[in-house]
């Protein structure tokens, strides 16, 4: 009991779980958008994919960073307006349609890196991010470590949560999105436009989503693996549910999520000897579903979440 | 001159045309929703467009709207001068700018967003970083003001009652300065004291200089509120006139082009009881939805009509009888035998036929044959199958006879279900329900949306059935149906069934306002 | 300006017309990543071509590669048609295979006769458990089966991990996680001499045809698809959704724990983690491409079958990525769901605004 005393008290802990919980948030809020604007976005598992290995490729041709992060935004806005055509004036089915993109993307991803790289056994690496070193907040007990000593991209990320809190809560964009995700016709009928709105939403949306996988070849570790993502995106999927589609409460559950898979890996090393190491492995994704199954009941779907809305068909 | 939004317009009324409609034509697929109909619309003027359901009137606005591109034709509407300028066709934003409002009959409004947000939404630039509510506000509270049209700005859409939203919506045509303000069916949802108020409040607005097109099939409303009519029949316009030289026999021919079948009923003195509801309760999820504490018998020989503005608990009762939900208190008994474990299959099987509201939605699938769908609700029945395997011949050849005793015309029984049209459909679903001579029938909404000829026939069938010894239950938003079709009529409010031992029209719709002791 | 109309009836043609359409300009769009990877297409689709048909070996070897494709398709088009998003054919895949070394290395070391339908039933099982919780957990609470069917495919792969390096490890593997080999007796038996493919594909050549008669002829497939195509219509009209959707569930479930014991009893003999690459969710794929028609399934597995074996083929002589074959894989689910579109809608084209018809 001690011991897990320790572990909730220790900065190492919270620095762990804002930094797992970074991608995710990134991912939160990508879903958050499209669905807020009435489509399910399932690529996003494989625009994690694609961001991650873009990012890093991107850098490793000699792009920078930033440049890295560029690639990776366009390269999901790319997948999401895929996905955007397909679901939006086409109004196909959005779960087949993303499960679609996910396998698109992801074998997109697998096979641009198989060519560039043919015949590797280590993946090279390239230099990631670098925690901030800022002169005194760095040094602060506890918060330093915990806030400051984080990369650029865990602060991209929270700067992202007020801005779409913002957007949503405080423009005619988000207005206009809220809407859109609600009653089509009440857009339609206001003469704006509601393939605009819903394609911009997905676009937006799912470069949000590669910043998150690029976050993991860019800043958690520095180079690609194949089977990284390892299902993040699904989980960002049930986090959304259990965030009821608010930015705030999006970064509550990302951070949530984070904090219990940096529990189980300490916990894991604890308590290695007496539980098989797997069973900590599985848990993050049990409370994924077990967030899934206590928010369903009372969650406040978008009305027009799934439904496809043609011009001129009411 | 923009109207009742920027105050009383100095010109007070002219006769200059604010509103020309030339030669729009309009085809969906194989279906000519409107044909070569031309219109126009003086300044200050109350035009009534009236015709049956399928006539062509939505269609003809949504062109005017923007919504659907016409095939054929050109729209004019007056500028701020009054010189009349083509619209650009196909774009609800040039028709908002040019100053047409439109209040769909569905209302398409976002419930998630309060009024306010629903009022403002697209008229502020997009991507502006902020939003000058307050402005926003001092605007509708003006406008409110000035034509009475009161509703809460704060609370999301989705809790204000059906009236209310109505007045959001035509606040919102006001709020983007409109100069024609087109109601689609206006007075479907309200009662007949809120429709009262309803034109008197358009009267006043097209005092100052507003003009209006309201769509209706109520000869009653069109008469006393229009200043002139134009009805439609089957996509074309066959008649105009002011509404000082129009009765209602040369209209109602006029809409059907031909005299309306009056329905022939016998005197029947009501039979035993066949249902009882007692002291059902139900904790729906909205105020549709719910019921309190009902009782309520149904006779043989009986037509029961249940009145009362839509989401009053309508849902609620339809879908206890309906076996869809389970009551949270009482018991349902027919011909005196309590039904034990409410199920749609038990009810069925107790010899409840039920004629759903949403007869797509819930009357059929849409993609299984018509065959399929006469047998949907029999599916344990030998006759349809053996051993658990469909007996696809048998299944057919009834259908077959079927389909010809109730006249279900369409490309025949083995195609989709969703190629009927709408009247077809609903006599599927007849032929289903009244093949098992049930002892009770519940019909929810059963013509609406039909044109006079299958109401009619729809009428006629429910007749049919209580001089066989059925009782009926008659779910109906339409006043004018209960009281031509039913023997006694109760008044459904908040959930709540109230007896009105009268069929006075006047009696009834206070009751249906919750205007009564 | 263009226009797009419902049509009122699709053209026979285009159910069988569209899937073939589909593969064709997926394998036609597949040049691009080629010359991007310094292959000739044209000789690369020859290898590719090769690599199937070239051999009485290879063309088994893609009949091999077909089978779990048939169950996991099988498994997707029944759900599907009823839908049930099942996205977790992966997992239930393992839980099959599981099941299937559980009871057939060596627990019970009884006659063929007995422990060969034994570890199909319990495979069948086991996989249909892995798809009957998902389904109550949507019932009850209404959980969106899709996101808890795809991550219930990790926990389940982390599961069989742990069964691997625990309770089911082979205890002459040296450390390995892997699990005892089934008994010869509980194998499926091959069906031709010194080739790998097995009886699996019979058993599901066979499920298929069943699949197919009950969807059409029974009133099991009957409630399924009324079900399916308007659940509220179905529930109006007195059929029990819940018990059709469990029913479905099991049956889906069962399908693809079936495709676990066909590779470990058929293929395989033991059970690693690496099983399967991803058969559950390119079973997904062959519902699509099959208009999730079971018999189409047959087909539209053959297809991706060859796509895979004829790609590694490939691979192996010119060096380009056989990722190449996920790529072919998923642009054809892409553009099945285009052309079903096309057969749902007609794009009507006319030059101007008003003009008259």
């Amino acid at each position: 009991m001690m011991d897990l005393l320790n572990i909730l008290l220790s900065e190492s802990f919270w620095a762990a779980s804002l930094r797992i919980a970074t991608p995710l948030i990134f991912g939160v809020l990508g879903a958050l958008i499209c669905e807020r604007a009435g489509v399910l976005n399932l690529g996003i598992e494989g625009i994690f994919v694609v961001g991650a290995m873009c990012g890093w490729m991107a850098v490793w041709l000699g792009a920078g960073l930033w440049g890295g992060i560029l690639v990776a935004a366009c390269a999901g806005a790319f997948f999401g307006l895929l996905h955007a055509i397909l679901t939006v004036p086409l109004g196909l089915s959005q779960h087949v349609s993303g499960l679609g993109i996910t396998l698109f993307a992801t074998s997109v991803s697998y096979f641009t890196y198989r060519t560039a790289l043919p015949s590797v056994s280590s993946p090279p690496r390239i230099e990631p991010f670098q925690p901030l070193d800022l002169p005194i907040l760095s040094d602060l007990p506890f918060l330093g470590p915990v806030l400051f000593q984080q990369t650029t991209l865990t602060w991209l990320a929270l700067a992202f949560v007020a801005l779409v809190w913002y957007v949503m809560n405080r423009t005619a964009l988000g207005v206009a999105l809220q809407a859109v995700g609600d009653n089509p016709n009440s857009v339609d009928a206001q003469g704006l436009s509601v393939y605009g709105l819903r394609i911009g939403a997905i676009v937006a949306g799912s470069a949000l989503m590669a910043l998150g996988g690029a976050f993991l070849t860019m800043s958690a570790f520095d180079a690609f693996f194949f089977g990284m993502v390892n299902g993040r995106g699904w989980v960002c999927i049930a986090l959304v549910i259990f965030a009821s589609w608010r930015p705030g409460k999006a970064l509550f559950g990302a951070l949530l999520f984070g904090a219990f898979d940096a529990l189980q890996v300490r916990l894991q090393t604890e308590m290695g000897a007496l539980v098989p190491g797997q069973v900590f492995l599985m848990a993050p994704y049990i409370l994924s579903i077990i967030a899934l199954v206590i928010a369903a009941r009372s969650a406040d779907y978008p009305r027009a979440l799934l439904t496809p809305w043609f011009k001129g068909q009411r | 001159m923009t109207g009742l939004a920027n105050g009383p317009a100095p010109f007070p009324m002219t006769d200059s045309t604010v509103l020309k409609l030339t030669g729009l034509s309009k085809r969906f697929g194989s279906v000519v929703a409107n044909d070569d109909v031309s219109l126009t619309l003086k300044k200050g003027e109350v035009l009534a467009l009236l015709g049956e359901n399928g006539a062509g009137k939505t269609t003809l606005m949504n062109m005017l709207f923007g919504h659907y591109l016409p095939d054929a034709g050109s729209v004019d509407v007056a500028d701020e001068e009054g010189t009349l300028r083509a619209l650009p066709l196909g774009h609800p934003q040039a028709a908002l700018g040019a100053g047409v409002g439109m209040v769909h009959q569905h209302f398409t409004l976002a419930e998630n967003l309060n009024a306010l947000d629903n009022i403002t939404l697209g008229s502020e630039p997009l991507f502006a970083l902020k939003r000058d509510r307050a402005a926003a506000r001092r605007k509708i509270e003006g406008i409110i003001e000035r034509s009475g049209l009161n509703a809460p700005l704060n609370v999301p859409v989705g809790r204000l009652t059906v009236g209310e939203r109505q007045r959001v919506e035509i606040l919102k045509a006001l709020y983007r300065d409109a100069r024609i303000l087109v109601l689609d069916e206006p007075t479907a949802v309200l009662t007949p004291q809120e429709a009262d108020t309803l034109f008197e409040n358009i009267q006043a607005m097209t005092q100052d200089g507003l003009s209006v097109i309201f769509i209706s099939h109520k000869l009653r409303e069109v008469l006393a509120f229009s200043d002139r009519i134009a009805v439609l029949r089957h996509g074309r316009k066959v008649g105009e006139m002011a509404t000082s030289e129009a009765d209602e026999t040369s209209i109602a021919r006029m809409m059907v082009g031909a005299d309306t079948p009056k329905v022939a009923r016998a005197e029947l003195a009501p039979g035993k009881p066949v249902m009882q509801l007692a002291g059902i309760s139900v904790a729906g999820r909205s105020k549709r939805d719910t019921l309190k504490d009902v009782d309520l018998t149904v006779n043989a020989h009986e037509i029961l009509g249940v009145a009362g503005i839509s989401g009053n608990g309508q849902g609620g009762l339809a879908r206890v009888i309906s076996g869809l939900v389970h009551p949270s208190a009482g018991r349902i008994s027919i011909d005196d035998r309590p039904i034990a474990k409410l199920s749609p299959a038990a009810m069925v099987k107790a010899g409840i036929g039920r004629i759903p509201e949403d007869r797509h939605h819930e009357g059929i699938v849409g993609s299984m044959s018509v065959a399929e769908n006469m047998v949907i609700e029999r599916l344990d029945d030998p006759e349809v199958q053996r051993f658990g395997l469909l007996r696809h011949d048998e299944i057919r050849s009834h259908s077959e006879e079927l389909a010809q005793e109730y006249d279900v015309r369409g490309p025949g029984v083995t195609a989709s279900a969703r190629l009927l049209s709408g009247g077809n459909i609903q006599k599927l679903i007849l032929a289903r329900v009244f093949e098992r001579a049930p002892r009770l029938i519940l019909a929810n909404q059963p013509t609406r949306g039909l044109d006079m000829g299958a109401a009619a026939e729809v009428g006629r069938r429910l007749l049919e059935a209580r001089e066989r010894g059925a009782g009926v239950v008659l779910i109906s938003e339409d006043l004018d149906e209960i009281l031509g079709l039913a023997d006694r009529i109760v008044v459904i409010r908040d959930g709540t069934l109230i007896e009105a031992a009268t069929h006075d029209r006047e009696t009834i719709g206070l009751m249906m306002a919750g205007e009564t002791e | 300006m263009i226009r797009i109309e419902p049509r009122a009836q699709t053209p026979r043609a285009f159910a069988v017309g569209i899937p073939v359409l589909s593969a064709i300009v997926a394998l036609a769009l597949a040049a691009i990543p080629l010359i991007f990877a310094g292959a000739n297409p044209i000789v690369a689709y020859g290898e590719m071509f090769k690599g199937v048909f070239g051999s009485l070996f290879a063309f088994s070897e893609m009949l091999t590669r077909a089978t779990p494709l048939m169950f996991t398709g099988l498994a997707a088009a029944l759900a599907f048609r009823a839908k049930l998003w099942n996205i977790g054919a992966e997992g239930q895949l393992y839980l099959g295979a599981m099941a299937a070394v559980a009871i057939g290395s060596g627990v019970l070391d009884i006659s063929g006769v007995v422990l060969l339908p034994l570890i199909i039933v319990c495979g069948a099982a086991a996989g249909a458990v892995g798809m009957a919780a998902p389904t109550y957990l949507k019932v009850r609470f209404g959980a969106d089966e899709v996101v808890t069917t795809l991550l219930l495919n990790f926990i389940i792969l982390i599961f069989l991990q742990m069964m691997l390096e625990g309770p089911l490890q082979d205890p002459m593997s040296l450390g390995w996680p892997q699990s005892a080999p089934v008994l010869d007796q509980g194998m499926l038996p091959p069906l031709m001499e010194r080739m790998r493919v097995h009886s699996g594909l019979i058993l599901a050549l066979v499920l298929a045809g069943v699949a197919q008669f009950m969807l059409a002829r029974s009133v099991w497939g009957f409630k399924l698809r009324a079900v399916g195509e308007n659940v509220a219509a179905a529930r109006h009209a007195g059929i029990n959704v819940k018990r059709s959707l469990f029913g479905v569930a099991v049956i889906s479930g069962g399908l693809a724990g079936l495709a676990g014991v066909s590779e470990v009893a058929g293929l395989k003999g033991y059970l690693t983690a690496d099983l399967s690459p991803g058969f559950g969710y390119t079973g997904i794929v062959v519902a699509m491409l099959a208009g999730l028609s079971p018999v189409g399934v047959v087909v539209a597995a053959l297809f991706i079958a060859s796509v895979f074996v004829g790609a590694d083929s490939m691979s192996r002589a010119m060096g380009v990525s056989s990722f190449l074959a996920d790529l072919v894989v998923s642009m054809s689910l892409l553009c099945v769901l285009i052309g079903g579109f096309l057969a749902k809608y007609r794009i009507i084209r006319s030059n101007k605004a008003g003009a008259t018809s």
